[in-house]
């Protein structure tokens, strides 16, 4: 068994394709319309074509919000992404206007940060040491 | 008054939640958790931290304020003010010191 998608709740799906794409470098993988307005709106890692896939979920569900808002009050981050310099991501993510709740932190071995990815969720980035 | 701010400080847990936001002003409460877990070592829940920062902010050490979305704590020191206040340190020119 391997993990083979997950997912966040966004608000708006073409927002979040555009953050997911164009700011945070992620490339679309499947993109079907399911329904009236809603996709079937994937992503994956350029590094990792075939890797796990992030599914762009609307919030449809009336608890995903207040689950989400309560996450986000706490700092509480939904996802974590792996990076290969979490101080150099966090730089060139500022310069391209995202707002981050944590600066880059060293704990223990891990450094990490947090980020608004724009469509309600708070996002970690990581770097373990190698 | 000040029975808030001795009770806030009588708890190591605490003291390092200040030593903490010292280091660094405006952490969420994820932060707060993680570096108390990390860095020191204490596996202490969520809740729990939140109570600690609630008798912090009781007694006027620990800001927390909104900013849209999310919630950041900070350290106020203004309180510590009352101790040397009641106890203060000694005057250098004092008596001994003046023919």
């Amino acid at each position: 068994m391997k993990i083979h998608l997950t997912q966040v709740f966004v608000d708006d799906q073409a927002k979040a394709l555009h953050f997911y794409t164009e700011i945070l470098g992620f490339v679309t993988k499947h993109d079907v319309p399911v329904g009236e307005k809603d996709r079937w709106l994937t992503v994956v890692s350029p590094e990792a074509p075939d890797g796990t896939e992030l599914l762009l979920e609307p919030l449809g569900h009336p608890a995903a919000r207040t689950y989400r808002d309560a996450l986000v009050a706490d700092g509480i981050p939904l996802a974590q992404f792996a990076v290969d310099d979490v101080r150099a991501e966090y730089e060139r993510l500022r310069g391209l206007g995202v707002r981050f709740t944590q600066e880059p932190l060293e704990m223990g071995p891990v450094t990490t940060a947090v980020f608004d990815d724009t469509c309600g969720n708070l996002i970690q980035i990581a770097t373990q040491p190698r | 008054m000040a029975d808030d701010l001795f009770k806030a400080l009588a708890d190591p847990t605490r003291r390092i939640i200040l030593d903490e936001l010292a280091s660094r002003s405006g952490q969420t409460l994820f932060e707060i958790c993680s570096r108390l877990a990390m860095k020191h070592q204490l596996g202490i829940s969520r809740q729990g931290v939140s109570q600690h920062l609630a008798v912090l902010e009781a007694a006027g050490l620990v800001d927390a304020r909104r900013e849209g979305r999310y919630k950041f704590h900070t350290l106020n020191t203004a309180p510590l003010r009352q101790i040397a206040e009641r106890w203060p340190p000694p005057d250098p020119s004092g008596p001994e010191s003046t023919p």
